[in-house]
């Protein structure tokens, strides 16, 4: 295969073809640059691993790669398979040998195994599927994946592991040339994990380039060939794993290494008792009743303290949050809630928010507010009693109230009369906060509280949280941002498939030693285990 | 509608209140939708006592109208708050008939006195609403096919019940709950004297009332329509009623039912609009998440949902076999669909979280009248439903159509 003849990149000998360069790729958002300056080159035949922290760009990227986002909604040039690249759309790409398997598998559970492979892409004469052909290639793809079920077997019936190898077996259906893997082993357990690792290597055997998207650098320094870091939207750093010993110390550095300006305001904690603690909390997965997903977590938070809980998406924080309020997640549940030391009942949500204890969701369309309603109704539904007498809402007592917060959030907007659905995501994020405030809470679970709003904001919202501490409520803090969590938090937990890996105080706490916790779950669990 | 874009944008002041005529264009534009429905009306009455040359008004009509639209209006009521909740319920008209059938067999066939049996159809209407409401809430059944099935079986059950027979007549004083009117104190003379007070006694409660709602309004700083438009409307409705009344005066009185109909359009419309459960209800079918997050109960906000439109539907069995002065095994065939009807052209939203208790009741009567205007004209039962479907698309259609503007 010949290279692209302008591929000139400069720490790549000009010699090695390369089956994809993308260059200079831009793309931005309202209000939001994205990708910015980002460089990717994979070489055929190689795996490419790329990495960065949650909000990176590295999704954006691979929506760029694959025409999820099409050409002219980006800048930058997209050279594969020896050709410039305009793709128009995901089917274009795919026609190209461009393959995405998502972190959300794309598999209709209701199907069977060969329906799914063959779905959108059936053999068919005239219009009527080829049931035999498809069984038979069907059978042949799940060799070449190690996979032993009956083609007839339904997707829903298999394991998550399963359910990957068939989405795998799917793409090779359709003449892969680079299969892009998005946290392939995100919710794969170990042994599953290191079977597709082992796919992964055949494959590469077999000429098929790979891009592995993935935080768990033990893998990665199985399987890659090559890595790439993205920071903050743009390329910071490509290591070649065959040139140099690449230890992931470097890694991490090059992911989370940048200064932290003064985005957050001075905190001086009086931090008291202990006013919210749980203890060995255990929630198996609703769908799969099986799975323990939360296993044997406890923390406590303290008068006056914010306590956040880092992590990587999936590794179980919101899980957690909304199975502790009211039991909103997860079926069998157990394990204590305490608070100021005595036990509460959380088994609804009306009891855990008369405990004291309130959820501000990290999805505010979905879980957050009725976005057809005004900013009054949405900011006091939680503790509709306190605006009423007798059942009955004075209209009076909700209009002061409801501007009463308002002014305190200092939500931007015509009035408390105005629809949230018109409101900027802010704006939004404050209602919520708002309606959690307004049950009187003594512990705020804070999801995401800063996630998609702007600087702005999320300083007013910083402050608001350091204000409530300051008047002695405590505060449990989720947040993907490294940054976020070191400048706002007395105190650390890092979270990992449904436990928590390490506890960090805040002179303990950095960028590095959170990102080396995660990374290093794997073996500190055993450790963990014996402490 | 503010102007969302300059709404959305950080940091801009909160608008000031524009002031003069911006103000007034701005609030018919916020309230198009609620007037819009009553102006329909309106029109359709105007245009129907035009091509009827004047028989619409008459005292007669103007009874047997309401008469004849009371159970769609009872049901309309528990039907905007099932719907509000974001389901649905396709059973009500073969509650309605089976009710009626319960009550004739209980009243009729086995001597009953009116009261214990009618008593006992509201608890039969209750229990069939909390069975059907507890498979939707709880093994989350969707309420199409629960109520599909539930349509089916009390078909089913009322043609079992009567044996596919007309049972009646009633006892006189259960008929008059449909048939009656109230009892004159000051007879003699034309007018009924009682009914016409009666009937401006609640205009003029009306008009107290919307003053009184104004004023504290204005107590608390909240934003109120112009003076002149809320004087204006006001007036309007207060004249609506005195006129409504004295035109039913002339003829017989007001209809029992009508008594029974008004009390409880003017409960519910304060429930879905003052209460925490209405509140609820709302919160429910506008986000079922965010509403459970706010430590709402909503299976058994739905459940009680279905409760209520089941005695709802109870109530208007008893009402339609009151009329008839039989229970007959057709007896509430298709009701459901004039009832959900009602509830869509009179803006409810399919998905859940919108509607109005008015907007419903201006929805039975937007049908109503065109039943009985089309009825007058001798427009066949063929076109009928041709006109009113149409009629359902068009109202849906420009609520869609707004929404996306």
């Amino acid at each position: 295969m010949p290279g692209p003849a302008r591929h000139d990149s400069f720490w790549y000998p000009k010699n090695m073809p390369s089956l994809l360069e993308m260059r200079g790729i831009r793309k931005t958002f309202p209000g939001v640059v994205a990708l910015d300056r980002v460089d990717l080159s994979v070489k055929a035949g190689e795996i490419h691993a790329v990495v960065g922290e949650n909000g990176a760009g590295k999704s954006t990227l691979m929506k760029v790669l694959s025409g999820v986002y099409p050409h002219g909604s980006y800048e930058g040039e997209i050279h594969f398979d020896g050709a410039l690249r305009q793709f128009s759309g995901i089917a274009d790409s795919e026609r190209a040998g461009i393959i995405i398997i998502h972190q959300e598998l794309a598999l209709v559970p209701q199907l069977s195994i060969a329906e799914n492979i063959f779905l959108g892409n059936e053999t068919a004469q005239h219009g009527i599927i080829d049931w035999y052909q498809a069984h038979a290639r069907t059978q042949e793809l799940l060799r070449k994946v190690g996979l032993r079920e009956p083609t007839t077997a339904l997707v829903g019936d298999l394991g998550v592991g399963k359910q990957q190898l068939v989405e795998i077996a799917k793409a090779l259906a359709k003449e892969v040339k680079l299969l892009i893997l998005d946290e392939p082993t995100a919710s794969l357990n170990e042994t599953d994990s290191d079977a597709l690792l082992q796919l992964l290597l055949d494959l590469k055997g077999h000429g098929i380039t790979c891009i592995l998207i993935s935080h768990k650098l033990n893998e990665i320094g199985k399987v890659a060939d090559r890595v790439t870091v993205l920071r903050d939207g743009s390329t910071v750093q490509s290591f070649d794993c065959a040139a140099e010993k690449l230890s992931e110390d470097r890694i991490i550095r090059a992911m989370v290494g940048r200064a932290m300006a003064d985005r957050y305001p001075p905190r001086h904690p009086q931090i008291g008792e202990v006013i919210f603690e749980v203890r060995d909390w255990r929630v198996h997965h609703p769908e799969h009743a099986e799975r323990e997903f939360i296993k044997g977590v406890s923390l406590n938070v303290r008068r006056g303290e914010i306590v956040g809980i880092a992590g990587l998406m999936g590794a179980g924080r919101t899980e957690f949050a909304m199975s502790v309020f009211g039991r909103s997640w997860g079926r069998r549940i157990s394990g204590q809630v305490l608070m100021d030391r005595r036990e509460v009942d959380t088994r609804s949500v009306a009891k855990a928010l008369a405990a004291g204890i309130a959820y501000a969701t990290e999805d505010r369309k979905g879980y957050g507010l009725v976005m057809g309603e005004d900013i009054s109704f949405n900011s006091t539904l939680s503790n509709l009693r306190a605006i009423s007498k007798s059942g009955v809402i004075s209209e009076g007592d909700e209009f002061r109230a409801a501007s009463e917060y308002r002014r305190r959030l200092n939500i931007r907007s015509a009035g408390v009369h105005q629809a949230c659905v018109n409101l900027s995501g802010g704006n939004q994020q404050k209602v919520v906060l708002a309606n959690c405030l307004f049950a009187q809470p003594r512990l705020l679970i804070l999801d995401e509280p800063t996630r998609g709003i702007d600087v702005g904001a999320k300083y007013e919202i910083y402050t608001l949280m350091d204000e409530l501490a300051r008047q002695d409520k405590g505060i449990l803090m989720i947040s993907s941002e490294l940054p976020e969590l070191l400048g706002m938090c007395d105190r650390i937990y890092v979270m990992s498939e449904g436990r928590f890996v390490a506890q960090l105080p805040r002179n303990e706490a950095s960028q590095e030693a959170i990102m080396r916790a995660i990374v290093n779950s794997g073996e500190s669990l055993t450790e963990a285990a014996h402490a | 509608m503010h102007d969302p874009i300059a709404d959305m944008k950080q940091g801009s002041a909160p608008a000031p209140a524009p002031a003069g005529s911006s103000r007034w264009g701005d609030f018919v534009r916020h309230n198009l939708r609620e007037y819009g429905m009553l102006i329909s009306l309106l029109a359709i009455m105007v245009l129907f006592q035009w091509l009827t040359e004047g028989t619409l008004f008459q005292p007669l009509n103007l009874t047997n109208l309401l008469l004849q639209n009371s159970y769609i209006v009872i049901m309309a009521l528990g039907m905007l708050l099932v719907i509000v909740a974001g389901h649905i319920d396709l059973s009500v008209g073969s509650v309605c008939g089976f009710i009626g059938a319960l009550a004739a067999v209980l009243m009729v066939s086995y001597d009953w006195h009116w009261l214990p049996a009618t008593l006992a159809c509201v608890a039969m209407g209750a229990a069939i609403g909390a069975a059907q409401g507890w498979l939707v809430a709880y093994p989350k059944i969707p309420s199409f096919i629960v109520t599909l099935g539930g349509m089916l079986v009390f078909r089913g059950l009322s043609l079992a019940l009567l044996q596919g027979q007309s049972i009646g007549p009633f006892p006189d004083q259960f008929e008059h709950l449909s048939s009656g009117f109230v009892t004159e104190l000051m007879p003699g003379g034309s007018l009924r004297i009682t009914s016409l007070v009666i009937g401006l006694i609640a205009a003029a409660a009306l008009g107290v009332a919307s003053l009184r709602g104004r004023a504290g309004r204005l107590r608390h700083g909240m934003e109120v329509e112009p003076y002149a438009f809320f004087l204006g409307k006001t007036l309007i409705f207060v004249a609506c009623i005195g006129l409504f009344s004295y035109l039913l005066a002339s003829y017989k009185g007001l209809p029992n039912v009508l008594i029974v109909m008004a009390v409880l359009i003017v409960i519910y419309d304060f429930v879905t609009r003052r209460t925490i459960v209405g509140r609820r209800i709302y919160a429910l079918g506008g986000n079922k998440n965010a509403a459970r997050l706010s430590g709402i109960k909503t299976e058994r906000l739905t459940m009680l949902a279905f409760i209520n439109m089941g005695v709802l539907a109870a109530l208007a069995g008893l009402v339609f076999a009151a009329r008839l002065n039989t229970a007959t095994p057709k007896a509430g065939l298709g009701f459901e669909l004039d009832v959900i009807a009602a509830c869509f052209i009179g803006g409810a939203s399919a998905t859940g979280g919108i509607g109005k208790v008015t907007g419903a009741v201006i929805g039975a009567f937007i049908m109503g009248v065109m039943n009985n205007g089309m009825s007058i004209l001798g427009v066949g039962i063929d076109y009928q439903q041709v006109i009113k479907g149409l009629v359902l698309l068009a109202a849906v259609y420009v609520d869609v159509y707004n929404k996306n503007k």
